[in-house]
């Protein structure tokens, strides 16, 4: 049996008013894939920060014992000193850098008169790019480079630093399957060579299927660490542990369940390129959303979901919009955003940190930022209400915070989201277009989620879930659109729908031509 | 969730926004220590009121912009050419003294639709366009005034900087008028700070305690009072004080309450979930221009009329200080942070310093150091609070 290359004992963590960890354990085997789960605000980012000297020591107790000695590190300068990288989910690359600057940044090996030597440097990354297996010109500026490969370039520098203790915050929560997939293979790689790796996920598929150990962690505390290789050892377990009770069925029981007439219509959609007015982003797509239904849009990453609604919501995404919208059978125009919410359609985004919410504002002007009209008076608006409002949302959507004056920066991600839809149920809108409404949140606020929508639909809502995740859609929508490169490529009822076929209809080309551009969405 | 929040609350629940009174409190206690209680005479008082209320005036625009999440450099220069248009207009062309005030505004009006148009429309950085406009607007005011100052403006206009109310009720060695003016106000403060803490009980919102709620009335109506029984010990009321008053009980609502200001706190925060909440991006930068361009004409008439006539170099560095008040009071470099009354606390603190070390000799170059240093700790705070905040 291998000794343990790290073992973090009793560790806790206070902040103010909250205590972030409380005794935990995390005993890490030399040379494994280590994963931690645990629900979002569980207190896995603050474990890692504690390892990686972000909370230096003497700002936490407990002892963490690394490579046999007891570690005391005063910053994230001395973690990697010793070999412990981590990658967070926000990746740190330098966008207008190339490859093998960002690589080096930081750490660059000076030569003559103190000057780097690029064509040096050029080579060793060229040599570290291969480990990853990323094969790209070391030249190429990062941000030229879509997120899968930027992850590879992240891993590469920390082996240019000669990592012994990898850490991967949510590695693969912005990656496609192919690029999920080859970031799980390199992790094995760099097993065999004896790099040990913790990774934190909330993709249990993932876990199962790379993972040596995995400990659990729930409010600030480890609950337990399991063998991955017994047979007890299922993702129902690890549920089980993370939200401390069984979950039966990770998608609700939809109740009300009667569907209406249409609602929604989009015909012929076509969208251009912002910058590239000759390259066709979404073409010709149409689909319709009934009343009390939930449709899906089941897409590999670049095949134009976030582009076909943005681009119907106000036109906030691309040029040389053409095609037709419907409501309730009557043709709207949608070419500015507030159009789109007068006519009552609203959409939540993929990336609610960036362009769903305002951060440095509280909850409460967050959720009637949307709806501002619906609380003013001759210009002004009555905070009071606001307020009351905003109580409503918070009890009703179940927003745990101890007040709606909290920043919505504050908030974990099952939060914030829920933050956002409120944000939109209260425009009162009755099309809802939810993009990647579950990513980077937990299990347990999944639920929460999908009860919601399951709520809106029952309330004789439309609603359109656009994920890459095929259970998701499976688990909450009444029919599936599969959007590839572009083009509707088919709708399935969710009854004859199976992921093999979804996923066959997702990478369905029509021809070169739509290869071609396809392809250089898909090379990113 | 009716509750109470008790004082340690109240001050530690903003500390970017409590920090600042705690702040300009204690410069204002030092000075007058230092100046053996000159800097709160009643002709000093009155004085720092006339010296820096254009800078006040501007601070009021330039807040409102760095909320936006823009910066505004041609402010001084605005000054100057509003200034130098009434100028001409009265004294050149012997119009009245209401429409060289007129004149003024639309020159700020027209000055800041212009660099709107710019921002909101093209696109260009507020930093580029109003660097341009620092430029152009001093060249067209070099051109107005043909290089040469021009005074003096007529009596009226000048009084609308230099003069005073005061004498309605007659004097008792005193004005009676000044003091029933600040009466007046501190009832209606006073009054609406009551039906404000009863809508929120009625809303169930978290109050503060009733003891801690009157103390907060008495202190607030007596530093007013005794502000006013210095006034009137001197020559009453200033008519610049007035405007002042009344431009920031109007921006305060306007920033507070209505849509328009709201909008401008959620471009400054997050411009593209602005755009994706139907926020009228364009039209709000346009109208922060706009506004900011129309508070410099405002600017320019209390700046001409105080110095009795338009100077070809006038308003100089006025923008530095604008924009030093904003930061001081509270606004976030980043934009979607801010208030109008932080940015006048701001501006005092600027003035009170300004003043103190006048009083007390200090060379201008000190003066300077002194203040390009306050700026910068102000703001060090302002990184400092936000990585705290960050940091949990």
């Amino acid at each position: 049996m291998a000794s343990n290359i790290l073992e973090m004992r009793g560790i806790s963590k206070e902040f103010p008013g909250v205590k972030a960890l409380s005794d935990v354990e995390l005993h890490v085997r030399d040379g494994e894939i280590h994963a931690i789960c645990g629900e979002n605000g569980a207190g896995k980012s603050t474990l890692m920060k504690v390892l990686s000297g972000v909370y230096p020591h003497g700002t936490y107790t407990g002892e963490i014992h690394y490579g046999g000695e007891e570690a005391k590190f005063g910053s994230i300068n001395d973690s990697e000193e010793a070999g412990i990288v981590i990658i967070h989910q926000e990746l740190a690359l330098v966008p207008h850098l190339t490859v093998a600057e960002n690589i080096f940044l930081g750490n660059e090996t000076k030569g003559r008169l103190g000057l780097i030597d690029w064509n040096e440097a050029n080579k060793r990354a060229l040599d570290l790019m291969e480990q990853v297996g990323l094969h790209e010109n070391p030249v190429t500026p990062v941000g030229q480079l879509g997120v899968g490969k930027q992850q590879l370039i992240e891993i590469a520098k920390a082996l240019s630093k000669d990592v012994k203790l990898l850490i991967l915050d949510e590695p693969t929560a912005a990656l496609n399957d192919s690029d999920s997939e080859h970031l799980l293979g390199l992790l094995r790689t760099l097993k065999e060579r004896g790099i040990t790796s913790i990774m934190i996920s909330h993709k249990l598929n993932e876990i199962e299927e790379i993972a040596d150990r995995t400990t659990i962690i729930r409010d600030g505390e480890s609950i337990e660490t399991i063998d991955m290789s017994e047979p007890e050892s299922t993702q129902d377990r690890i549920i089980r542990g993370m939200v401390g009770r069984d979950l039966e069925h990770r998608y609700p029981e939809r109740i009300d369940h009667s569907i209406g007439e249409e609602l929604f219509r989009v015909e012929d959609w076509t969208v251009h390129h912002p910058t590239q007015p000759d390259r066709v982003v979404v073409d010709g797509a149409s689909f319709n959303v009934r009343a009390g239904e939930v449709v899906g849009i089941a897409g590999l990453m670049g095949a134009g979901r976030t582009e076909l609604a943005m681009s119907i919501f106000g036109g906030t995404y691309g040029r040389g919009i053409s095609g037709k919208v419907f409501k309730r059978g009557e043709e709207i125009k949608t070419r500015s955003v507030s159009e789109a919410i007068h006519h009552g359609i609203a959409y939540a985004t993929e990336d609610r940190k960036k362009y769903g919410l305002n951060l440095i504002e509280d909850i409460r002007r967050n959720i009637s930022a949307a709806a501002l009209f619906k609380l003013t008076k001759s210009g002004f608006v009555n905070g009071n209400e606001e307020l009351k409002v905003a109580e409503e949302y918070r009890s009703s959507m179940n927003i745990k915070t101890p007040s709606v004056l909290q920043l919505a920066g504050n908030l974990s991600g099952g939060n914030q989201q829920k933050v956002v839809l409120s944000k939109w149920m209260y425009t009162d809108a009755d099309v809802l277009i939810l993009d990647e409404p579950t990513r980077g949140i937990d299990v347990g606020a999944k639920y929460e989620i999908y009860t919601i929508v399951n709520k809106l639909a029952a309330q004789g809502k439309a609603v359109v879930i656009i994920s890459s995740e095929l259970p998701e859609l499976m688990g909450t929508c009444d029919r599936i659109y599969t959007l590839a490169f572009g083009r509707i490529t088919g709708c399935l009822d969710v009854a004859e729908a199976t992921p093999e076929s979804l996923m066959t209809l997702m990478t369905q080309e029509r021809n070169a031509a739509s290869r071609e551009g396809a392809d250089a969405e898909e090379t990113h | 969730m009716t509750g109470i929040a008790n004082v340690r609350e109240l001050l530690t629940r903003n500390l970017r926004q409590s920090g600042i009174y705690i702040a300009f409190v204690a410069i204002v206690a030092l000075f007058a220590i230092l100046t053996d209680g000159k800097l709160l005479g009643p002709t000093n008082l009155t004085n720092i009121v006339l010296q820096y209320s254009y800078i006040l005036v501007l601070a009021i625009g330039m807040v409102i912009v760095i909320i936006g999440g823009h910066i505004d450099l041609s402010v001084g220069s605005v000054v100057a050419l509003a200034g130098a248009t009434a100028a001409v207009v009265m004294i050149k062309q012997g119009q009245p003294w209401w429409v060289g005030v007129l004149a003024a505004l639309a020159v700020g009006l027209l000055a800041g639709a212009w660099q709107g148009f710019w921002v909101a429309f093209v696109g260009i950085p507020a930093f580029i366009t109003t660097l341009a406009g620092m430029l152009l607007f001093r060249g067209l005011t070099f051109r107005v005034l043909d290089n040469i100052s021009l005074s003096p403006v007529p009596a009226e206009y000048a009084n609308i900087a230099t003069g005073f109310q005061n004498g309605l009720f007659g004097g008792n060695g005193y004005d009676v008028f000044t003091l029933v003016i600040f009466a007046i106000a501190v009832a209606g403060y006073v009054f609406s700070e009551i039906r404000k803490r009863r809508a929120a009980i009625a809303y169930k919102q978290t109050v503060g305690a009733t003891p801690l709620f009157i103390t907060k009335l008495v202190i607030v109506a007596a530093v007013v009072m005794w502000f006013a029984w210095q006034l009137a010990n001197y020559r009453g009321l200033p008519n610049v004080l007035i405007i002042l008053a009344v431009l920031v009980l109007v921006y305060t609502v306007v920033t507070t309450r209505t849509v328009f200001g709201r909008h401008v706190y959620a471009i400054g925060g997050n411009l593209t979930a602005a755009t994706l909440s139907g926020v009228k991006v364009k039209w709000v930068n346009f109208g922060i221009m706009l506004n900011m361009g129309l508070l410099a004409g405002v600017a320019g008439v209390v700046y001409s009329a105080r110095s009795n006539g338009a100077q070809p170099s006038a308003g100089e560095m006025f923008e530095l200080d604008a924009i030093a008040a904003s930061f001081i009071g509270g606004a976030a470099v980043t934009g979607g942070v801010g208030r109008v009354t932080g940015a006048i606390v701001g501006g005092l603190i600027m003035a009170i310093m300004t003043n103190g070390m006048q009083l007390l000799g200090y060379e201008q170059s000190i003066q300077n150091i002194v203040k390009g240093l306050v700026l910068l700790l102000a703001v060090a705070f302002d990184v400092w609070n936000k990585r705290r905040a960050g940091a949990r």
